[in-house]
């Protein structure tokens, strides 16, 4: 078994990452000018990584497959991005964070790690304050802040409903400062297809021009893989069409470590799914938990006629609502965290309660919200409370200005106005907990190989909570890497630049361009789309917001015969040494291909539920999540040796929190 | 529904492009990427080459998808990417025609894929504020009127698709340029920079071979992200307002 060690620093909790700042090695800066650094990858991590790196003087190459690095996709998160600023006086602190994101995550993430997220996240609104994104704001003329699922403070810093955008846009433009400079030099449209390892360490990658399709061999001192989640494995999810684990994965099959693969994220409130043709699924964000009322009808005949069209939500009386969160979760209501509220939603959809045509979604409502702020709108404006179409009137002003986008979204999709109607929503894949294990420093087993954001695992243990993830990429690309990389690199201080034309640069761009023309060659009868659309329906179906051992084997099975045929039946059109999107995908489906089944053997090896992890054998009378402490309280960091699986532990020591059984009730 | 959709093919930029006839059964809640996407699978059914388009969230904010659809940018539907556009905004029967991005600044890559690396040199000569990471005093520090910030964060919605030029008679690419400019120099802490930012900017969209805005205001009608004309205005005041410091010039 591989020795685990996530070198977390001496001292107390509060005192561990200060006093390592203090006393780690440094670069001196005429010895950065000669190292340079490869980050894959340029969302919130990537992009803020890259920049940073690129001001203290390190010769960085950053690659995208973008166009450009600003189409990333943490552009598209909306509601916000979490920090202990207690500006709002309500008894917020790095400790009240620290202690949330650890209870949040279902005692499944490492105590140091979470801490330091708690530390810097108030430099992180600081940073991009000071970049100029145009977080809300008071009338005052201070930050505004609003509440996310799982916490019972106000902490999430926005800018409406794209604050993904806006930090994306602000590390982007960090980014094309130092493209500018010359301290970047920026490879748009190149993919990672392979890792290259010398001596032990990461000193490169293979990477394809996907203009030309030419392989290429560049060299590091060292590699930084910023490339994000690999919730595509589900074909349906709130991901962008090109997500991908690729670059993750080829590092894991050159032994690299995919920790905690199974715990992924179902969102509660997304777009339901409308037919077979469908290419990804729509996040309404959780921010919409605020003032949204989750519910559906308590009478079954309700639940027919609203199916078929014959009654609408809105006539159904108060009396036969069942507003089932603010039920089950009096203490938290509609805020629970995301993995609870799925569930409750699979819970009421299973009795058969779901409310479209597929039986398939729950109804998030405005109408309280809307005559609430109309009241105190009203009242403001010094206007009568008597007058009811007046306050609906200015109650949907307000909620214009909060969420109109999403509203604008949720409209074009559906079809449906969710002024005037309750939206109609149900969970879908979003985001992913697990990823390629990194000790404290971020760096993976492999010397040399970095991973920050989405994809590494250490900081939301089996649940995330809203705002945190981009909370965790810009700490990560801002305020811990450009520390923790010189505990590498101040050991390569006399390596001279590393030769992209040495023996294992040529095996690995031999190996690539063996593995794409077994591809090309396969010319079979079926499209990669259609690999994917099952592969993604069979981790859904088995794997996805509750798991059981029966259907995991079963699962495991199809997988594997799956990914037989692809080798063998696949067709790829156009040619390898062009512009070719479906070779593109092609090469993504076959890695999903092979983390679908670690995700399910992880599943299997799990016999708890947690977080987003939910074993069916493992539940608590009332249907909640029984963890097992005892046996399952470590990291699982699983090893690919040419198809076989193994399992290496990394145990997690809670020294400053007690675990327990977490409540939202 | 049944359409007949006449889209752009061209290999490569070396080669000539022309438009190809298609046939395809379409439902009325489809994205209209989903439709391409039921073509693209009947073309690799039929061991054709599929449509090459750029797209990726699907969900209008990343602004990768850039079709011209019957003649305008992202369609016929206001304020919505090509992404966003829904099948119901179409009828059984329609002939729809599909092309690319057309501008000097935007060439031909492949069918409907173009190059915008521009829109990042641009973004690279100076749209941004100079600060390092770990620089910045405490946010609360720097207060930012209401207004002001509401303003800044409209002109920093531009996603970068590109429509602006698309459908600009001289493919200007003012409106992206004056949406960062206004985005910057709205808030305090973009005010150092402003006179210097809006010239390399200028200067940068130049040399990339845009043309000059002559106030049509073709872009800001097809702007997906409704970004204000107005912003033009005040790139033009603060542009002029530099070049004619003759202090800065010397």
């Amino acid at each position: 078994m591989i020795n685990l060690d996530a070198k977390i620093p001496e001292g107390s909790l509060a005192e561990k990452w200060t006093k390592y700042k203090g006393t780690m090695n440094l670069v001196a800066p005429n010895n950065k000018r000669n190292i340079e650094v490869i980050v894959v990858g340029t969302g919130l991590a990537g992009a803020s990584a890259a920049a940073s790196l690129g001001e203290l003087g390190y010769e960085v190459k950053a690659f995208t497959f973008h166009d450009s690095p600003r189409r990333a996709h943490s552009i598209a998160a909306q509601g916000g991005i979490n920090a202990a600023k207690n500006y709002q006086n309500d008894g917020d602190s790095v400790y009240r964070l620290f202690y949330d994101t650890i209870k949040g995550g279902d005692y499944r993430s490492r105590e140091a790690n979470v801490h330091r997220l708690a530390e810097v996240s108030t430099s992180i609104i600081d940073q991009c304050v000071a970049q100029g994104v145009p977080f809300a704001r008071e009338y005052g003329g201070l930050l505004a802040n609003r509440s996310f699922g799982g916490v019972q403070v106000s902490r999430t810093f926005y800018a409406r409903g794209q604050t993904g955008q806006q930090l994306l846009l602000g590390a982007y433009q960090a980014l094309s400062r130092q493209i500018h400079t010359g301290s970047v030099k920026m490879y748009n449209r190149h993919e990672m297809l392979d890792l290259v390892i010398k001596d032990g360490k990461a000193r490169g990658i293979i990477a394809r021009n996907l203009l030309t399709g030419e392989l290429e061999r560049h060299s590091a001192h060292c590699v930084v893989l910023a490339t994000g989640g690999y919730g595509n494995v589900y074909y349906l999810s709130t991901n962008a069409m090109k997500s991908n684990v690729s670059a993750a994965w080829r590092a894991v099959r050159r032994g690299a470590l995919k920790a905690n693969p199974c715990f992924c994220q179902i969102h509660p409130t997304c777009i339901p799914v409308s037919g077979s043709y469908q290419s990804k699924l729509t996040l309404m964000s959780e921010s919409l938990r605020n003032d949204g009322r989750v519910w559906v009808p308590k009478n079954m005949e309700d639940v027919v006629a609203v199916r078929e069209g014959k009654l609408e939500p809105n006539d159904i009386p108060e009396e036969n609502r069942d507003y089932y969160l603010e039920r089950k979760y009096p203490a938290f209501g509609n805020l629970v965290p995301r993995d609870v509220a799925s569930r409750a939603a699979k819970y009421v959809c299973d009795e058969g309660r779901g409310v479209n045509e597929s039986g398939l979604a729950v109804f998030l409502d405005f109408s309280s919200a809307i005559e609430r702020y109309g009241e105190s709108e009203a009242i403001a404006k010094g206007l009568s409370t008597k007058d009811k179409s007046k306050i609906i009137e200015l109650g949907k002003q307000v909620i214009a200005k909060k969420y109109g986008n999403l509203f604008d979204m949720y409209k074009q999709i559906t079809g449906d106005n969710p002024y005037e109607t309750p939206m109609k929503i149900y969970p879908a894949i979003h985001y992913t907990m697990g990823g390629l294990w990194v000790d404290y420093n971020l760096e993976t087993n492999i010397p040399g190989l970095f991973a920050l954001g989405e994809a590494n695992f250490s900081d939301h243990g089996a649940n995330r909570l809203g705002a945190s993830a981009l909370m965790q990429g810009l700490a990560d690309g801002y305020f811990v890497i450009p520390y923790t990389i010189g505990q590498f690199l101040s050991n390569e201080i006399r390596t001279p630049a590393i030769d992209p034309d040495s023996e294992e640069f040529m095996a690995a761009e031999k190996d690539t361009q063996e593995r794409l023309q077994k591809l090309m060659n396969i010319k079979g009868s079926r499209s990669v789309e259609s690999f994917h659309r099952e592969l993604g329906l069979t981790i859904w179906d088995y794997c996805g917001m509750s798991r059981n051992a029966e259907g995991l084997k079963k699962a495991q099975k199809k997988v594997q015969e799956l990914r037989e045929e692809f080798w063998s039946n696949v067709y790829i059109p156009g040619e390898m040494n062009e512009l070719n999107p479906e070779l593109e995908k092609a090469t993504k489906v076959a890695d999903f291909l092979e983390l679908g089944e670690v995700m399910i053997v992880d599943a299997l090896n799990r016999e708890e539920s947690c977080g987003g992890h939910f074993r069916e054998e493992f539940q608590t009378e009332d249907g909640e999540a029984l963890r097992n402490d005892k046996d399952f309280s470590y990291v699982a960091a699983w090893e690919w040796q040419d198809g076989e699986i193994n399992l290496h532990k990394e145990p997690l020591e809670f020294k400053n929190v007690e675990l327990k059984t977490r409540s939202y009730k | 529904m049944q359409l007949k959709l006449k889209v752009w093919r061209q290999k490569n930029a070396e080669t000539k492009g022309e438009f190809k006839e298609y046939q395809v059964e379409a439902n009325e809640h489809m994205s209209f990427l989903e439709m391409m996407d039921v073509l693209n699978e009947e073309l690799i059914a039929e061991k054709e080459e599929p449509i090459a388009f750029e797209h990726d969230c699907r969900e209008g904010i990343c602004g990768s998808c850039n079709m011209v659809i019957n003649g305008r940018p992202h369609g016929p539907i206001k304020a919505t990417t090509t992404c966003q556009l829904h099948m119901r905004s179409f009828s059984d029967g329609d002939t729809i025609v599909i092309e690319p991005w057309r501008s000097e600044g935007f060439p031909i890559i492949k069918d409907l894929i173009v190059d915008r690396s521009s829109f990042d040199r641009i973004i690279q000569a100076g749209g941004y504020i100079s600060v390092n990471t770990g620089q910045a005093q405490d946010a609360n520090s720097i207060p930012v009127d209401h207004e002001d910030a509401a303003e800044a964060f409209d002109a920093a919605t531009c996603i970068g698709c590109g429509a602006c030029v698309a459908a600009c008679p001289n493919s200007s690419a003012m409106l992206f340029a004056s949406a960062k400019v206004a985005h910057l120099s709205k808030l305090p802490q973009g005010q150092v920079e402003a006179e210097s930012r809006a010239v390399s900017i200028v200067n940068q969209m130049d040399e990339e071979g845009f043309g000059r805005c002559s106030n049509t205001g073709a872009c800001e009608a097809e702007c997906p992200k409704e970004i204000s004309i107005e912003n033009i205005a005040l790139l033009n005041r603060q542009y002029f307002k530099s070049i004619l410091s003759t202090e800065k010039e010397a």
